[in-house]
């Protein structure tokens, strides 16, 4: 093992500049019941062109932080690196045009839409928003984009409700594509599809990496989903990155308790799989009242009393791989 | 398998009436559960597998009903019942006490009203002779074995003041308490998460082996159906397309639709940098299901011949499949 306190900058750079850099981002808000640490001290580099997954249950704060790098929801705190640029300084409106370079997909991206616009309005509506080419361009490269995610041009003038689940994920990919962002958030994009369907937007994903060499966060709470796609993984649990790690090792060989409690109680396809399960007791603590020390320690197999002192700090425990753990 | 199974499904035909006609969810639908057993009914949405339920529960919506076909089920004192032919009155005798369900969202199912310790209760009420302290003993009983931390205080909570797991293991608490012949799960884990999950699984389990209930388990998820069922029919657009034991389904996938759902699922030991098989299209729609074999169109085994209708029949021992290739895909495994 090396060294035990590395800063997270230091353990977790890979050697090409990062396309998105965030340091100590929290997100806190202030309720009647006190204050919500939805995400606390996180620290993360997404190399350009690669997809990194963000895995959590729910109440880990996965999806408000993929809301945080977007500034969709501001930060209480910490430091957003994008492209070079500082975002959190930035104001609503250079944000905006920022957001040309940043899209975001939603679990039914469709729902959250005006169900009387055409697919094609939908589709077209950063174009429009953002003044960019006439009428008839923008229809085409709407046509375009509605082939490249895998559906037919004589589909866009219809309504969203026409169409299926994977379908509207589609439309859902097509809109996120049409200003040619170099980095996209994939909230939950697949968990409501039925597998078949599933695993036909991951290899689009997956397709749409490669053509286009885009950099991706993909939020799920599926970890054998994630392991699929990504290339990278970080392990949230209450506001905390726990885990972070290239996808395959991380997998095969979880190094923190939470992580390996996840893995374990994800059941496989195999009714022969004789899996020692680590079942864990409990449900996540509210985020209103988190533990002190480590959050997963009431949760934990493993803790020790020195546990509730302090979040440990990222011991590396494998090459651009840390847990914040002290009894790895 | 054993002669007496404690439901037996046949040939059920569930339509509803839609506004452009008729719809036939379910066409000849046919399985049979064992006493003790767990028989899994997995599919993806439109499959069927939550009409089945319904159906079997006589709660169909008004626009549906039951076309064809027998649902027989073995009661405590031996007597055998159509379900498709109870009425409304006769169902409540048997739904608590002889069926129980338990559903995807125990918020749905709850009356945020009344504390779990009332709604538990109520069901005491309705089948068992108690009086009010034993009734109470009993539910207390019930939440410590559906393994509720503090049972006895939790007597009094509303079921908002639980979390998602905890109101799940009142749902099962209030599904069992009358100690049930069946239980019918629909998707019961698809809501939480997936370490609360692991827990209900894990209690399930328990609670069949200490009750000797039976179950089927409707749901979409391979992994739930690997590590819960003795039995299993995977359904797929109304019908049931293949029927086996669990580990032979696993081992010897002889419906191409079983074996593409099958390659659809990431698995963490899957080898490096190959790609998911994942099923073209989609499953059509029920109102304009293709002739023949409704999984042709998605199928890279289909033939012209897939355009005549296909019904299960034996393709293994104790292993059936709607597939008239279904040689071929077993050789090619």
């Amino acid at each position: 093992m090396l060294e035990t306190t590395l800063a997270p900058a230091e353990a977790t750079i890979p050697a090409a500049e990062p396309l998105l850099s965030i340091r100590h981002l929290s997100k806190r808000y202030a309720t009647p019941g006190g204050i919500i640490h939805a995400v606390e001290d996180v620290s993360l580099d997404i190399p350009r062109g690669s997809i990194t997954g963000l895995v959590g249950e729910s109440g880990s704060g996965k999806t408000t932080l993929g809301r945080t790098l977007l500034r969709l929801v501001q930060p209480s705190a910490g430091s957003i690196r994008f492209g070079g640029t500082e975002l959190t300084g930035l104001s609503e409106r250079e944000m905006t045009a920022m957001r040309r370079r940043m899209q975001i997909i939603f679990q039914d991206p469709v729902a959250s839409l005006n169900p009387r616009l055409k697919v094609e309005t939908i589709i077209a509506e950063g174009l429009r928003a953002h003044r960019i080419g006439s009428r008839r361009e923008r229809r085409d490269r709407v046509a375009a984009l509605i082939e490249e995610v895998g559906l037919s041009p004589d589909q866009m003038r219809r309504f969203p409700h026409e169409f299926s689940g994977g379908q509207r994920q589609r439309i859902g990919i097509a809109r996120a594509l049409a200003l040619e962002p170099e980095f996209i958030v994939a909230d939950e994009s697949v968990s409501a599809l039925d597998v078949s369907i599933q695993a036909q937007i991951l290899n689009l994903l997956l397709d749409l990496r490669e053509r286009r060499n885009l950099t991706m966060l993909f939020i799920a709470h599926d970890l054998s989903v994630v392991d699929y796609l990504c290339d990278r993984i970080a392990v949230m649990y209450l506001g905390r990155v726990v885990e972070i790690g290239p996808a395959r090792p991380l997998v095969r060989q979880p190094a923190h308790p939470y992580t390996r409690a996840l893995l374990s109680a994800v059941p496989q396809p195999d009714p022969a799989a004789t899996r020692q399960r680590e079942v864990l007791e409990g449900s996540i603590p509210s985020p209103l009242d988190p533990p002190s020390g480590c959050v997963f320690r009431t949760r934990c197999p493993r803790a020790l009393p020195a546990c509730a002192d302090a979040f440990p700090p990222p011991a590396a425990v494998g090459p651009e791989r840390i847990a914040h753990c002290i009894n790895l | 398998m054993s002669a007496s199974p404690i439901l037996s499904v046949e040939a059920l035909r569930v339509a509803f009436r839609a506004r452009r006609g008729a719809v036939t969810a379910l066409r000849d639908v046919s399985f049979a559960l064992q006493p003790g057993r767990t028989l899994a009914l997995v599919g993806e949405s439109g499959s069927g597998k939550s009409v089945t339920s319904l159906a079997l529960l006589g709660l169909l919506p008004p626009n549906g009903r039951v076309t064809q076909g027998s649902a027989r089920y073995r009661t405590r004192a031996g007597e055998a019942l159509d379900l498709t032919q109870l009425s409304r009155r006769a169902f409540r005798g048997i739904r608590g006490r002889e069926i129980a369900m338990i559903f995807q969202e125990p918020m749905s199912s709850l009356n945020p009203l009344f504390t779990i310790g009332d709604q538990i209760g109520e069901m005491l009420l309705l089948h068992e002779d108690f009086d009010a302290v034993a009734r109470r003993r009993r539910v207390t009983e019930m939440l410590e074995l559906v393994e509720i931390p503090a049972a006895a205080s939790r007597l009094d909570s509303y079921p908002h003041e639980l979390s998602g797991g905890m109101r799940q293991r009142v749902m099962i608490a209030l599904a069992l308490v009358c100690a049930p012949q069946l239980l019918i799960a629909d998707e019961p884990t698809t809501a939480l998460d997936v370490t609360v999950q692991a827990q209900i699984l894990d209690l399930m389990r328990r609670l069949q082996r200490e009750m000797g209930m039976s179950i089927l388990f409707i749901t979409h998820d391979m992994g739930v159906v690997a590590e819960m069922a003795d039995d299993v029919a995977v359904m797929y657009a109304g019908a049931v397309v293949e029927q086996a034991g669990v580990t032979d389904l696993f081992a010897h996938p002889a419906h191409p639709y079983t074996r593409g759902l099958l390659a659809s699922i990431p698995r963490p030991d899957r080898p490096e940098g190959v790609r998911l098989a994942a099923i073209s299209g989609a499953v059509p729609p029920l109102s304009a299901l293709p002739p023949g074999c409704v999984f042709a169109p998605r199928c890279g085994l289909a033939i012209p011949a897939c355009e005549t209708p296909v019904a299960l029949r034996e393709v293994l021992p104790g292993h059936r499949a709607a597939c008239i290739r279904a040689e071929e895909a077993l050789a090619d495994a």
